[in-house]
């Protein structure tokens, strides 16, 4: 049987869910054969968990997931599907984490890159919810690659390995490493990869699972409650900065973990600006003292006091949008409406208008000027509608208006001086050899805005 | 190859040609007509000489309750507006119009998909597939490892998980991948008159080389839609639906 060209030389391993082979390219490299268990006997979410690695993998471009190299999807008669993808030949976090506790710089080197390759996985609009020690390999760089996509979500496309969790109301993970919220059956949501990611700092620097290997359902539930035991309290020449970031991790409430494996790795990698809190410091969990504490906070706030118009105004910007609708680039819209998205939930009363511009010099003089411009200015309106769909924002916060001109910069910086805008987010140009003849809109609208421009490149 | 899975186009011309555009711009080599093809839209005339000119070319088409109600009948499982739409089209069609209508077959199966305008448990009789029962019945009813169907107006993924049906609403421009150990059912959604609150229209681009699906949504010029079925004295709600998408 032929995959892709390669030919296979050893079985490195065989788990429940499918048997690896290392196999050899026509030019000679080495690349990893994976086969998923299938036929009489074989668990259903063994080929759910396959094809969710497949489909992810052959999605993900980056150097902290093994490359893709080529799949089949044969019928079992000629052999059943198939996955090639990179051999990653590094060290295996499991066999780091016998070491553990380990010293205070390997820590935090070692737990800066899981961070950053958690991040990048996450940006890529896929969660990975098996995250342990097993499933991460260091590159000789020292850069950390995550394996095993078989039971992680992408964003954007049906979630097969959690409809296999539904359909035996088992939840899917690793007991000793799975967050809370996946016990009831909450997917997709990045912090769950946090709190996973706390449990395996936990055991780098304190040598225990902060939870234990729980067996059953009832001994995974216990940290829903249970308060694991303080870092500190294990070991007390561990630094306060290393227990805020794990137990931040390690919240039970996904809201009150950190927000990005990125702010992890910083605080990782920048220790010294932790902000220690009752959480770094304490050696006990909270217990009912805790609870008395919040309760106490509560009654006890401060009113906002006196209240001034500028405050309000402030928090209440317009933001104009200048949206090229005939250049549709989605990576760019993407990019455009992440920065709308951030300035509407940082200011929950700003307003967004969205706008682009028409030139309707274009159909002067032809006999149907009027109809071909009235046509294109209900499509380019509705353009607009399509384009702002994707921010789910509420209606009364949101505007649209096809500005006329024969420039681009023009109308919009008449349109933005007009309408007292506080802030311009446009996208940046392409570098065409048109382009930079003509000169940039974004360049011209930076230089004469009356209010701050952001211009916006695709990551 | 790329196929462009056209649905219920309701004789909406501008959404028709902003969708075909599309379709061709993203490299599609022919169109499968889901049915529909006239009915509520102003345009059954233009719209049935562009959908000729693709079939004599190598592209398919079905029919739908609404052609089938074009051609004749008392229409007494429409509802009155629909009634109103079918005597206007009716009125409009010549010969060469009503030949074509004629023709269509009630499904078709080409390679791995079945295409099909409602249901492919038993076409003629219209069943909406409004949740994973239907879809079953559909599923069920033909061999075919993937089903197009539409006249539900919303586009919305069906797949087999071992014995039971899981929905998927995939985003716009979002290759879903359609694994051969799964069977597959898609919505292909509205060209004409969109229901889902987005007034855009939907269609699905099929590859059947890499085996994804693609919901694509196209803005159009809805309001000289609208005019014209005012203009034409249809009733004005067909209209005023082609802003909302509702």
């Amino acid at each position: 049987m032929d995959f892709a060209g390669h030919r296979v030389e050893d079985k490195l391993a065989e788990g429940a869910m499918a048997t690896l082979w290392k196999v050899r390219a026509a030019d000679g490299s080495l690349h990893l054969l994976k086969r998923p268990k299938l036929g009489m006997g074989s668990h259903p979410a063994c080929f759910a968990g396959f094809e969710t690695e497949r489909m992810i993998l052959e999605r993900l471009g980056d150097p902290h997931v093994p490359a893709f190299v080529a799949g089949g999807d044969e019928s079992e008669d000629e052999g059943g599907p198939w996955l090639i993808e990179e051999l990653v030949a590094g060290t295996s976090l499991a066999e780091v984490a016998g070491r553990a506790p380990l010293p205070l710089d390997e820590f935090t080197r070692l737990g800066t890159a899981i961070a950053t390759a958690l991040h990048a996985l996450h940006r890529q609009n896929v969660v990975h919810h098996d995250l342990k020690p097993q499933h991460i390999l260091f590159r000789e760089d020292g850069s950390a690659v995550l394996i095993d996509f078989g039971l992680a979500v992408h964003g954007e496309l049906p979630d097969f390995a959690g409809d296999a969790v539904a359909s035996d109301h088992h939840p899917l993970g690793t007991p000793a490493y799975i967050a809370p919220e996946l016990l009831r059956g909450e997917r997709g949501n990045p912090r769950s990869d946090i709190f996973s990611l706390g449990v395996i700092l936990y055991l780098l620097a304190t040598g225990r699972l902060p939870f234990g290997a729980p067996e059953s359902l009832t001994g995974m539930r216990r940290r829903l409650w249970l308060d694991p035991p303080r870092p500190r309290a294990l070991r007390p020449e561990l630094p306060e900065w290393l227990q805020e970031i794990v137990m931040r991790c390690l919240a039970v409430l996904p809201q009150n973990r950190y927000a990005t494996a990125a702010q992890v790795a910083h605080d990782l990698s920048h220790t010294q600006q932790v902000v220690i809190t009752a959480r770094g410091r304490d050696l006990k969990g909270g217990g009912w003292r805790a609870a008395a504490r919040r309760w106490w906070k509560t009654v006890t706030a401060a009113s906002p006091g006196r209240q001034r118009a500028a405050d309000l105004l402030a928090r209440a910007p317009h933001v104009l949008v200048a949206i090229d609708t005939e250049h549709v680039d989605a990576a760019l819209a993407d990019a455009m409406r992440e920065a709308v998205r951030r300035a509407a939930s940082a200011d929950f009363l700003a307003r967004i208008s969205c706008v682009t511009v028409l030139d309707a010099s274009l159909f002067a003089g032809q006999d149907d000027a009027g109809e071909i411009e009235r046509s294109l200015r209900t499509q380019r309106l509705m353009a607009l509608h399509l384009w702002a769909r994707e921010l789910e924002l509420s209606p009364e916060r949101l505007r649209f208006h096809v500005l006329d001109g024969s420039d681009d910069a023009g109308p919009l910086l008449d349109h933005a001086r007009e309408h007292h805008a506080d802030h311009i987010i446009i996208g940046a140009r392409g570098s065409s050899a048109l382009r930079r003849l003509l000169g940039s809109v974004s360049a011209r609208v930076a230089a004469e805005a009356p209010c701050s421009v952001s211009v916006i490149r695709p990551r | 190859m790329k196929t462009a899975v056209l649905s219920d186009i309701h004789a909406n011309l501008e959404a028709l040609v902003a969708c075909m555009a599309h379709a061709r711009r993203q490299g599609t080599e022919r169109f499968v007509f889901l049915g529909d093809l006239v009915g509520y839209g102003a345009d059954p005339l233009a719209c049935l000489d562009l959908i000729r000119a693709e079939l004599s070319r190598g592209s398919l088409a079905v029919r739908g309750n609404h052609d089938e109600a074009a051609l004749g009948g008392l229409c007494e499982d429409l509802n009155f507006i629909a009634r109103d739409a079918a005597y206007w089209t009716r009125s409009q069609l010549g010969a060469a119009e009503r030949e074509l209508l004629e023709q269509l077959p009630l499904q078709c199966r080409d390679g791995a998909a079945l295409y099909v305008h409602a249901s492919a448990a038993d076409p003629g009789q219209w069943e909406y597939i409004t949740g994973t029962e239907s879809a079953q019945r559909c599923l069920t009813a033909s061999d075919a490892p993937i089903v197009f169907a539409g006249h539900v107006h919303q586009p919305l993924l069906f797949y087999t998980a071992g014995e039971a049906i899981k929905t998927f609403a995939a985003g716009a421009g979002v290759a879903v991948p359609l694994s051969s150990r799964r069977r597959w059912l898609v919505l292909a959604g509205s060209v004409g008159q969109p229901r889902d609150g987005n007034p855009a229209a939907a269609y699905q681009l099929f590859d059947e080389t890499e085996c994804n699906v693609t919901c694509h949504r196209v803005a159009y010029d809805h309001a000289t839609a609208a005019r014209k079925i005012l203009a034409a004295g249809l009733p004005a709600m067909l209209a005023r639906r082609l802003a909302y998408g509702e």
